[in-house]
């Protein structure tokens, strides 16, 4: 079967989760016999791809792809494109289309994949050309990106477009297929949910360090229970609430120390929040990290909390598993709703979340459960099972449009 | 009669800036005062150098020509203990030249906290220690014992002052500000009340702050201003009361006020000209205080510094990280002072310094007046993180110590 895969970046060119999906979801389709034409948006080497054909729709470089960084929280607004630093991205855009316009003429798909808004008018343009499915995949929305904002009216609009021309939609997480439907008024029998899996083998052999947080070392030889997040500081992260449950988790239980990685926007007023509360101590900031001391921060976790607001899944509560952490996991990240051995709260209920926090770190045999069976539970995750899903997906579409 | 006079206070200070220190520092690396990047403002010795050649040797040079010039022309200055260290480090011969001062005997030392602390309003113990540790760092370097107290950005009460008084000092300095003083003139001496002996002299702000601030500041009416135009100002304030107590940052010269705005001109000018009316002379604080009976007791139970418009304490202890730093900071102080580890005690007290808390004050950086307050960091969030990151370290210092000892 042959797949067009339209996607906007691969490891190692990508900034967050999507192209680390984008990269085993292909791999795993491939040893089922898929045979993909990958398309991106930019130029570069890419290692250990041999098992797809990767087209370059533009000669830019990986860092051009964004223009002015549309795949950050998007700005909200009503001007047009161009004024809301679209300009860029639009532009790569169209290239894009143009690109994919041509490679099918002389490469007819099975079915087109597309991942997300960025290559939304790609797969509508190509569908139209060779009559071929389209697969909407999506891993996040504009909601999503905006928070509690109104997010890109343009956006929104390509995606509703692209959702309503796909002839079937793979969600995340059931969090992303109700919003599918609800604010996008998309049939819920178009969408089938399809969890992002995680390839242990990609996390390579990482050697801890026990000197990167030694000062968080010598605390937990002291007792202290390391409470940690690993994401980008913005509003959309729920940070705040964290911040709030940790001052209150520390009311009733002082021996816990937390470790914010990482850094965005809203860094200057979580650390205004943790002195505001008197905590300030308590709080650890690392900047913005990366490589070891990314791996590391997990590392040295007992306790990673994802506090997301919205989160269509969150790839990197899967991560943390896989370094031995327990895990808390808001209710509105669809991460949540594929494991079993976490505990889960209301992004806003931080006495819930105190209460959680305080559980494990007092309670020795409860933490080390909770590590061990998250641990066996995301080794039951496989990406060959995404592919499967996806392969019958295919078949089906052609199916429905042959009819 | 006694002659009018001005009572010219310098104030020399340097801090021990903290480096850009991460928690990936913290309990590994114990440096927190070495910043390696040679272009930052947070290194202490490139700082140390530029200030010495902008704004020490210049303007010492000139003193020490005034001195020699006008056998009535006396200043008052206190120069803090970071400042010394960081001198003998890096600029011996701005000492040497200090203490060429000091020995004409026209130049007085005013004492202070060795650390340039807040300590006073944290722990009187602390405090004290470091009021000792001064008058001796400044009795082994210049001979002279100190007579008159000044406290941290000239931060006072009355309980202050009543300390200053028990303590033996016989003068103590403060800011002369409009809803303290009402009717009354900045330019007398004070009693403050519940004292024995002890004399209060009272900053001149006006005529303090348009060197300080305005000198060269081309929006405001009186530039570009005149040694003349100045004096005349001296001498019509004098007129209202016989002391103008002018205090400043000894780094206005040369450093605030960079030479090419004319400042060392000026001044030699405007001491020549205020010398010229024979009524007319300079004293040190403590002869202004021996010389002029108090006018009367002045009383300020809250305390005033000299910092903006509010003239509180709010620029170092106005927002919540800049209290949650000093009370960590504070809450060591029993563990380190027994730990008996110098090293662990000094780095310690060299995080005192009320800068550090300075560089996290949020007053005006949310208007996005940003260069209001001048500062090393890229924010006051950054020097909140990488200062709470050194506390973190002294603590740790203390835990692996006590985990020394209890191995033997």
């Amino acid at each position: 079967m042959k797949i067009l895969m339209l996607g906007w970046e691969l490891p190692p060119h990508n900034s967050g989760g999507l192209g680390v999906a984008c990269y085993h979801l292909s791999k795993a389709l491939a040893l089922e016999g898929a045979s993909i034409d990958f398309v991106l948006p930019y130029a570069a080497q890419h290692p250990n791809v041999e098992f797809m054909k990767i087209h370059s729709a533009t000669r830019l470089g990986p860092l051009e792809r964004y223009g002015l960084g549309a795949y950050e929280s998007s700005a909200a607004g009503v001007d047009s494109a161009e004024s809301q630093g679209l300009g860029d991205i639009r532009g790569v855009q169209q290239r894009y289309v143009a690109f994919t316009e041509k490679f099918v003429k002389n490469n007819k798909p099975d079915a087109i994949h597309a991942h997300d808004w960025l290559t939304l008018e790609a797969g509508m343009r190509a569908k139209q050309l060779t009559g071929a499915p389209l697969i909407a995949h999506v891993h996040a929305t504009e909601f999503d990106r905006a928070g509690a904002m109104a997010g890109n009216p343009l956006v929104h609009e390509i995606e509703y477009e692209g959702l309503m021309m796909a002839d079937r939609i793979i969600a995340v997480s059931n969090i992303t297929k109700n919003l599918i439907i609800e604010r996008y008024n998309i049939p819920a029998d178009k969408i089938e949910v399809v969890y992002n899996a995680v390839d242990p083998a990609s996390f390579g052999n990482h050697d801890y360090n026990e000197r990167t947080y030694c000062y968080l070392e010598t605390l937990k030889n002291e007792g202290f229970t390391v409470v940690a997040a690993l994401t980008r500081f913005t509003v959309q992260k729920g940070l705040t609430h964290l911040i709030k449950a940790a001052a209150r988790a520390c009311q009733k239980y002082d021996k816990l120390v937390f470790l914010l990685a990482g850094d965005g926007e809203q860094r200057d007023e979580l650390i205004r929040l943790s002195a505001d509360l008197g905590i300030a101590d308590k709080v650890v900031f690392t900047g913005f990290v990366r490589g070891q001391q990314w791996r590391d921060a997990y590392s040295v976790a007992d306790i990673f909390v994802m506090s997301s607001v919205s989160e269509p899944f969150g790839l990197t509560a899967l991560e943390a598993a896989h370094y031995n952490s327990a895990l808390i996991i808001t209710k509105q990240s669809g991460v949540g709703e594929l494991l079993h051995n976490i505990f889960r709260y209301d992004y806003w209920d931080t006495e819930v979340l105190a209460d959680q926090i305080i559980g494990i770190a007092t309670s020795p045999s409860l933490a080390a459960s909770l590590k061990e069976n998250i641990r066996h539970e995301y080794a039951t995750l496989s990406w060959s099972d995404v592919a499967r899903d996806c392969m019958q997906l295919y078949t089906r579409a052609g199916r429905r449009l042959q009819v | 009669m006694s002659k009018r006079g001005i009572v010219l206070y310098l104030h020399v200070h340097q801090p021990w800036r903290v480096r850009k220190y991460s928690i990936f520092d913290t309990a590994e690396n114990h440096d927190y005062f070495d910043e390696a990047d040679q272009h930052s403002d947070r290194n202490n010795e490139k700082i140390m150098r530029k200030v010495a050649k902008k704004s020490y040797r210049p303007m010492n040079e000139l003193l020490e020509k005034l001195l020699a010039k006008h056998p009535n022309f006396k200043i008052s200055l206190s120069i803090t203990g970071t400042f010394i260290e960081q001198a003998e480090k890096w600029a011996p011969d701005v000492l040497q030249s200090f203490q060429r001062l000091v020995a004409t005997g026209r130049v007085e030392i005013v004492s202070e906290t060795y650390y340039h602390s807040l300590a006073y309003f944290y722990s009187l113990e602390e405090f004290e220690r470091q009021v000792r540790m001064h008058r001796k760092k400044i009795y082994e370097l210049f001979g002279v014992e100190t007579a008159v107290f000044r406290n941290t950005e000239l931060a006072y009460n009355d309980s202050l002052a009543k300390w200053a008084d028990e303590y033996g000092f016989k003068g103590i300095l403060a800011e002369g500000w409009d809803p303290i003083l009402e009717w009354r003139s900045a330019n007398y001496v004070y009693r403050p009340p519940n004292t024995q002996n002890i004399r209060l002299l009272l900053k001149n702000y006006r005529l303090s702050d348009d060197l300080a601030f305005r000198f060269s500041d081309k929006q405001w009416h009186g530039y570009p201003l005149s040694a003349n135009t100045y004096t005349d100002w001296l001498n019509g304030s004098a007129d209202n009361g016989p002391v103008v107590n002018l205090f400043m940052d000894y780094e206005t010269f040369g450093e605030h006020q960079w030479a090419d705005t004319g400042i060392f001109s000026f001044f030699e000018g405007f001491v020549a000209q205020w010398l010229a009316r024979e009524d007319n002379t300079f004293y040190t604080a403590s002869e202004a205080i021996d010389v002029f009976l108090p006018q009367g007791e002045l009383s300020m139970p809250d305390t005033v510094t000299w910092a903006d418009t509010e003239r509180d304490l709010s620029a170092w202890l106005g927002n919540s990280m800049q209290q949650e730093a000093l009370k960590y900071l504070y809450a060591l102080e029993d563990d380190i002072v027994c730990s008996g580890d110098l090293q662990l005690i000094t780095d310690w007290r060299k995080l005192q310094t009320s800068d550090h808390v300075y560089y996290m004050c949020t007053k005006w950086f949310r208007d996005g007046d940003v260069h209001a307050y001048f500062s090393p960091y890229d924010s006051p969030y950054d020097a909140f993180l990488y200062f709470m990151n050194a506390i973190r370290d002294l603590r740790y210092r203390l835990l692996s110590e006590r985990k020394g000892g209890l191995h033997g």
